[in-house]
């Protein structure tokens, strides 16, 4: 699961680091990820995992790191 | 005298966001229609759709406007929905932010008043400013 987060956060988070190296609890937003970007990058989670992000979990923590994002993910295809 | 050193009832709140234009066109490539419904109302979906060479800044701009509204309304916790901020258009072609929902609601909740925004383009970057007044919170509680 991992390895497909960061290949999204590759595509569509625009970092100023590289993705597939970047610490499981960097912050994104301070490696370079804007509010857009982060929007493109919800919207790529949605299509690649199959769920959609509820209105409570479209915050910033859920999208501040790998870590992060893969809680919510592995939250989301639990249900 | 003692008038002149009243203080303000009304407080400025300002808040400014800019975005790539770039970015907008990399989403509606790759995301399309999803991307639109997610962010935009029909309103401002039809409005820059009229010309398919500007859509990707006015879209750039209207992101930039919605963001800039988050930073005056502080909303705590969750984002707020993206479609309860709209930018619309007067007879005049003049920008105001719209606020709808639990939007127009934290607003109300903040004593925020008035809202103006002001947008630029350049290249590929779109900006956009957006002033609110806030009314001192030791009035709204009298």
């Amino acid at each position: 699961m991992n390895e497909k987060i960061r290949t999204i956060l590759k595509e569509h988070g625009r970092l100023t680091v590289d993705a597939n190296t970047i610490d499981d609890n960097a912050d994104l937003y301070q490696a370079g990820m804007t509010s857009h970007s982060s929007v493109n990058v919800m919207l790529a989670l949605e299509g690649g995992f199959d769920v959609e992000f509820p209105d409570r979990m479209l915050k910033r923590a859920v999208f501040e790191s790998v870590a992060a994002i893969r809680a919510a993910i592995e939250e989301l295809t639990a249900a | 005298m003692a008038e002149a050193l009243q203080r303000p009832r009304w407080l400025p709140a300002v808040g400014i966001d800019l975005v790539q234009v770039c970015d907008v066109q990399q989403a509606l490539s790759q995301h399309g229609d999803v991307y639109l419904k997610r962010l935009y109302t029909s309103d401002e979906i039809e409005y820059s759709r009229r010309s398919a060479s500007e859509m990707p800044r006015r879209l750039a701009a209207r992101f930039a406007a919605k963001e800039a509204t988050l930073k005056v309304l502080r909303p705590t916790g969750h984002w707020l929905d993206w479609r309860l901020i709209e930018v619309t258009r007067t007879e005049h072609g003049h920008c105001e932010i719209e606020l709808h929902g639990a939007a127009a609601a934290l607003a109300d909740e903040q004593g925020i008043g008035a809202l103006s925004v002001s947008f630029s383009h350049e290249n590929d970057l779109a900006v956009a400013v957006v002033m609110g007044l806030r009314h001192r919170s030791e009035d709204r509680k009298s």
